[in-house]
């Protein structure tokens, strides 16, 4: 392989491993909290994305302001997904929460075939993100530029948010101990529709991007991605939000780095992750960061 | 009037009575002990105080405002905060940040604001962090604001528990066996600690302990509690002489 090829393949697995980030902190954030894994999560990509679509082609908005739209209108699924979903059944069993979270995935799927139509679209990148830019010989479009930049910054953003702002503490309480944060005072309600929403938004962008990236859209095409997100978290740590970063990183940079250097195995690629899964099911179930969490009573 | 007032309750889990028909007053600057046997039903108390359970039956009114049932977090910032008997500090968070939980939900400015770091929040921020080092230093954690909660000494983290609590603002103080696993002399410290506290922070008082002898020298009156029932009320001496409470505590009477 030379040099360049190698490259352009790394600009493509950090941006990738960015779009997976991003997603990933979704799930970990809600698991942190609330012990669940939120199959529907990986839907809001989709929500995200079609939202963008619509506010593009049939209201005719401007693209910024309809990823915007997008973006709000997301994380106001998000939150409604919790409290019409998971808030009613969270003194039930954690089984009984997470299959009513496969449930909203399944409706929200649903719901996109018969709305959306199963045939993809194709998604309106406007001119300047398609194109491409060269840089020492090697051509990279620029949105693989915009994703990894987007993603850094917005990853900062979270980072101040939960270490050094009144939300982020309360948030950090509650996900270590529910009871005794609410016995300080912490409103568990409206902090858990603020990680829903912060959530849901990290979706909603990581939608847009990818959509961007992979211009061609459907009601499922949050599936795939969804799951590799959720590979991710597992692997860097679910709980922990800087694991679910470098796990997304380093999903995405394995994920293309196989392909780039096995073409033979390039077929197995989506295999792949679900292989790192299950070796760290098997060999390192707290994942690279994630502390050892009792059973919460 | 009573600051605390809490009338005829009773907390089953299902055959079980835990707490059967208890009732007590705590008037405004008293500090009172729960005293009892492992398993008396003290904890069960503070449990339904502060709204972690609801009662089966009974009343509990605070400054004249019925609260039974009425959601923990909203018990906390009427002004009741707890510790715990096992210690339950956020063990991942600093000890500053320990103390700035309580303090969180008193800052207006809201999400956005603060997430941006502008317009009202940043003087907000300053004065919730000048909160919480103030009462660390009062008592006498300050030098240890940036360390992890649990690497703290254990007495630090009983200390700790008690900022964490007081930062809520409380009236009410419900302390549950602040002295467990202490050694004697630590335990003197501890009381001393509380009498310092009560008085500086004007608080009402409400004393959880299973050993006797730790809340003779600091109540005013104590409560004995067994298998859920009330089975002594009054002064430190008084109790102390009691039969019943001599009874509850070493199956019989050995002093003639």
């Amino acid at each position: 392989m030379t040099w360049s090829l190698f490259w352009s393949n790394l600009a493509n697995a950090v941006s990738l491993g960015s779009l997976y980030s991003l997603v990933a902190i979704g799930y970990t954030m809600v698991y942190g909290i609330l012990r669940l894994v939120n199959f529907a999560h990986a839907d809001l990509l989709m929500v995200a994305a079609y939202a963008a679509f619509y506010g593009v082609l049939v209201f005719r908005l401007p693209f910024a302001i309809s990823v915007l739209l997008a973006i709000v209108l997301t994380a106001g699924v998000g939150v409604l997904i919790e409290r019409r979903a998971y808030r009613p059944l969270r003194d039930s069993p954690r089984i009984t929460a997470m299959i009513s979270a496969i449930g909203v995935s399944f409706l929200l799927e649903n719901l996109g075939l018969v709305l959306f139509t199963g045939r993809p679209k194709s998604f309106p990148v406007p001119g300047f993100l398609g194109a491409s830019t060269d840089i020492a010989g090697i051509r990279v479009t620029n949105i693989t530029f915009v994703i990894v930049f987007v993603t850094a910054i917005l990853l900062l953003l979270l980072l101040y948010v939960i270490h050094k702002t009144k939300t982020g503490i309360a948030m950090r309480a509650l996900a270590r101990d529910f009871d005794t944060a609410r016995l300080m005072g912490v409103d568990v309600d409206s902090v858990i529709s603020l990680t829903f929403a912060i959530g849901s938004a990290l979706a909603a962008v990581g939608g847009i991007m990818w959509a961007l990236k992979f211009p061609q859209i459907n009601p499922l095409m949050g599936m795939m991605p969804g799951l590799k997100c959720f590979i991710a978290a597992v692997f860097g740590g679910i709980g922990n939000v800087v694991g679910a970063v470098i796990g997304g990183f380093l999903l995405g940079v394995a994920e293309i780095m196989l392909v780039a250097f096995l073409p033979s195995v390039s077929g197995y690629r989506d295999a792949f992750a679900f292989i790192i899964l299950i070796a760290t099911l098997l060999f390192r179930p707290t994942g690279l960061l994630g502390e050892k969490i009792g059973e919460k009573v | 009037m009573s600051l605390l007032d809490i009338r005829h309750m009773t907390m089953k889990f299902g055959g079980l009575v835990a707490v059967d028909d208890f009732s007590l007053e705590l008037n405004p600057g008293e500090l009172v002990g729960l005293i009892g046997p492992n398993g008396a039903g003290k904890t069960t108390v503070f449990n339904c105080i502060t709204g972690v359970y609801k009662p089966t039956s009974g009343q509990v009114v605070f400054n004249g405002r019925d609260i039974t049932g009425m959601r923990p977090d909203l018990i906390t910032r009427l002004g009741i905060a707890r510790t715990f008997q096992n210690i339950r500090l956020f063990g991942s968070m600093t000890v500053l940040e320990n103390v700035m939980v309580p303090l969180h939900w008193r800052l207006r400015s809201t999400f956005l604001e603060a997430a941006c770091n502008t317009l009202r929040y940043p003087a907000e921020e300053r004065e919730m962090r000048k909160k919480a080092m103030a009462l660390l230093e009062s008592v006498g954690l300050a030098p240890f604001a940036d360390y992890l909660a649990s690497s703290l000494p254990y007495g630090s983290q009983r200390r700790l528990e008690i900022a964490r609590a007081l930062s809520a603002q409380p009236e009410v103080l419900l302390l549950d066996e602040p002295a467990a696993g202490m050694n004697p002399r630590e335990t003197q410290d501890l009381m001393e600690f509380i009498r310092k506290v009560r008085k500086d922070f004007h608080l009402t008082v409400l004393l959880i302990e299973h050993q006797m002898r730790v809340v003779m020298g600091i109540c005013e009156r104590i409560v004995v509690l067994d298998h859920g029932a009330t089975i002594a009320h009054g002064s430190p001496e008084k109790i102390s002489r009691d039969p019943k409470v001599i009874e509850a505590y070493l199956g019989v009477e050995r002093h003639a």
